[in-house]
């Protein structure tokens, strides 16, 4: 994309100045027009405006045009869907009047343009519980979530069912935490509804996706905050808790302006506030934003900004569920598990338990990117193997080269080789390979790619997020990145890339928290998938893959 | 929740933008743990934070002046220092780094002689670097005054701040 455009899409998506197109009665087609940063950063706010415009032109009365959040596959972007008749168009842009045309034809009936949706392996494995409506309600407004049935779970809950009721729901799911540990989600509320408190509880959503390669739960954010606020009060109901933060990242601020208008919509409709439902249970939800510091994604490190600390991590126990916000128990969660919830309230744990695989229940929401053709946004059901993710729905490998790794994880995972391609994702395949889910960012890495230089990227990546609290975690990543570096320029030794295993080690026994002790993972991984790039790198001088600029040894 | 320990007091000048900073920790009940969102809004109004503002701050929240700089310069978004009139963020998330955000650092550094962190000397642009944006599927992205730019390549990314 080559925009030369000097006035910024983000400001005006701000002034909405155009209303969505919304006939009386129930529409016989609509185009619901991506607006997620994405397809935003390509114009598609101007897309909207064209097609509106265009629409009303041909007098089309009973067709809406809407403003939608994520429609998934953001490697073709602009992007416009019309759902009645099954049809996604790409790379719409708003001057191009053969797709315009194409478009109303297919709104009003005639001939249907664009690709046909089921027949696209992208849409057709998948399984949507989180993203259900992604892509099929305007983000920023509360009557398009109620009327696809939005806040039902959080009524029915605090109307017809006890808190315990709430919980049992919720650990009959199988629900684990999709932050990337995979705690039982049920367990955990379970314990801070028993811990007593007499001034109150606190839910926090962890809303800090700073996994590099991770855009899951910004997605979610920009498309449907308001799933993931009726997630957060059934949680509040459920726990006991009265007060709730969303704590996010500072470089989402389209997911943040979002955010704040759906708490404000749904404190009008009643849903949030003082009388939740109509009901005695009331529900404060208060939006933080971080400031840049990657270990705020750890529990004890967030809850130390939202109180407007430096974000250092503290020892656990005790875990924030006993001792919290202000050594207040405090239950935190995801924003895909919150996410969840309404779903499992809705139709039953046993429903999500039916999804995925023996242990890991429900479905996964992936950030594919990097070598592969189709990137976006996925939802699956856990189970699924790589290989249907990478090439199914990913569309293979862009340019027509060959695989290498996919990573999975962010900075504590780990990279997958070739090899593993067959295995199942869920939590304790992966675990196994010596990677583990994280929140759900997927790289794809294809043959042009060093795997010790990524290595190197994810130590550095940590070795500058290193809040400095603990010494192996402070030095350790320092010193590998040091050995990484000399290995890269190919002046390492056999020596070095013992040092190298022992000091990772160490790392990941003595550390403090989860980013240290995950650091050293990547460096794992690649030892044990492609150690022959190391050999090579330290015994030949040379990079197998062309990447690192080799000035030591003898070549 | 802690309670205010401090109220409002004269600004350090008589630019009306702290009037908004003041409307700001009013509501926030001059909270100490208010003090990164404060942080955050001298920023946006100001660019940047220089001492008089933190020692405001400091003042105005009941916050010691230890820990506000500890904070300030705790977390990377916070700026000590004026920025130029323009930034350009490249990022460098994993995605952005195998499809080639490096090459787009050393072209910048080649034809303007800038580097991540670093002001032109005519005050003009800035360059930051973010450790992903969140735009991965448009693989390597960079963000020009707010604007993010996809699939953006060496010979691209001049164009893209020519006319600034």
């Amino acid at each position: 994309m080559t925009s030369t455009e000097a006035t910024e899409p983000l400001s005006r998506a701000r002034r909405r100045p155009v209303e969505p197109l919304l006939p009386e009665g129930e529409a016989r087609a609509s185009a619901n027009v991506c607006q997620a940063a994405g397809c935003l950063s390509m114009q598609s706010d101007l897309v909207f405006e064209a097609l509106r415009e265009r629409v009303v032109a041909a007098g089309l009365g009973d067709v809406a045009v809407r403003r939608v959040g994520c429609l998934g596959l953001c490697a073709a972007g602009p992007l416009v869907e019309v759902p009645e008749r099954g049809r996604l168009f790409d790379h719409v842009h708003a001057d191009d009047q053969a797709a315009m045309d194409a478009l109303v034809a297919t709104l009003a009936g005639g001939e249907p343009g664009g690709r046909e949706t089921s027949k696209e392996p992208f849409f057709s494995h998948q399984v949507k519980v989180v993203l259900e409506r992604c892509g099929r309600v305007d983000p920023e407004r509360v009557e398009d979530y109620l009327a696809t049935g939005g806040y039902q779970a959080l009524t029915q809950a605090v109307a017809t069912m006890s808190p315990e009721e709430v919980i049992t729901e919720v650990a009959r799911s199988g629900l684990r935490g999709r932050g990337g540990a995979g705690y039982p989600t049920g367990l955990k509320w379970a314990t801070v509804a028993k811990a007593t408190s007499a001034e109150g509880k606190y839910v926090v959503c962890n809303a800090d996706e700073g996994d590099p390669g991770a855009f899951m739960d910004r997605s979610v954010l920009e498309s449907c905050p308001q799933q993931v606020l009726e997630g957060m009060a059934i949680a509040g109901y459920a726990v006991g808790a009265h007060n709730a933060y969303v704590y996010v990242r500072a470089e989402y601020p389209l997911a943040v302006k979002r955010l704040n208008s759906a708490i404000r919509q749904a404190e009008r409709e009643g849903l949030l506030g003082s009388r939740v439902a109509g009901t005695d249970f009331e529900f404060h939800v208060e939006v933080r934003i971080g400031a840049g510091a990657f270990v705020c994604g750890e529990e004890t490190a967030l809850l130390a900004s939202i109180q407007g600390e430096r974000g250092t991590p503290r020892p656990r126990p005790p875990y924030p569920a006993s001792r919290g916000l202000w050594g207040r128990p405090t239950l935190i969660n995801n924003v895909e598990t919150f996410a969840n919830v309404p779903a499992i309230v809705q139709r039953g744990g046993d429903w999500y338990s039916s999804i995925g695989s023996a242990k890991s229940k429900g479905t996964k929401v992936f950030a594919l990117a990097g070598a592969v053709v189709n990137t976006g946004l996925i939802e699956v059901p856990m189970g699924l193997t790589l290989r249907q993710i990478v090439f199914d729905i990913g569309g293979g490998l862009a340019g027509g080269k060959n695989f290498k790794a996919v990573q999975t994880g962010g900075p504590s995972g780990g990279c997958l080789p070739e090899a593993l391609l067959d295995m199942p994702i869920d939590y304790e395949s992966l675990a196994q390979a010596g990677s583990h889910m994280g929140s759900g960012g997927m790289i794809v890495m294809d043959e042009a790619t060093c795997m010790v230089d990524v290595a190197k990227f994810f130590m550095d990546f940590c070795r500058e997020e290193s809040c400095g609290k603990c010494v192996p975690c402070r030095a350790g990543t320092v010193q590998v990145h040091r050995l990484l570096e000399k290995i890269t320029r190919g002046r390492g030794t056999r020596e070095d890339l013992a040092l190298l295993e022992d000091l990772a080690g160490m790392m990941r026994s003595m550390s403090l928290c989860g980013l240290g002790q995950g650091a050293p993972n990547p460096v794992f991984s690649t030892l044990r998938y492609f150690r022959d790039e190391y050999l090579a790198h330290v015994d030949d001088h040379v990079c197998p893959a062309g990447a690192c600029e080799m000035d030591g040894g003898d070549r | 929740m802690p309670t205010a320990t401090a109220r409002s007091l004269a600004p350090p000048s008589d630019d009306k933008r702290w009037r908004q900073v003041e409307v700001r920790m009013r509501r926030l009940g001059h909270r100490p743990d208010g003090l990164i969102e404060v942080l955050h809004t001298v920023q946006e109004l100001f660019g940047y934070l220089d001492e008089d503002a933190l020692g405001y701050v400091s003042r105005s929240l009941g916050v010691p002046p230890s820990k506000v700089f500890g904070v300030a310069t705790f977390y990377s978004h916070f700026m000590l220092k004026p920025q130029g009139l323009h930034t350009c963020v490249v990022c460098t998330g994993t995605a952005c780094y195998i499809n080639g955000a490096r090459s787009l650092l050393a072209k910048l550094d080649e034809e303007l002689g800038l580097k991540a962190g670093g002001t032109t000397p005519d005050g003009q642009l800035s360059l930051l670097q973010a450790r992903c944006l969140g735009a991965c599927s448009m693989a390597p992205a960079i963000v020009v005054d707010g604007q993010v730019h996809g699939r953006v390549t060496p010979g691209t990314v001049l164009a893209l701040l020519e006319h600034l």
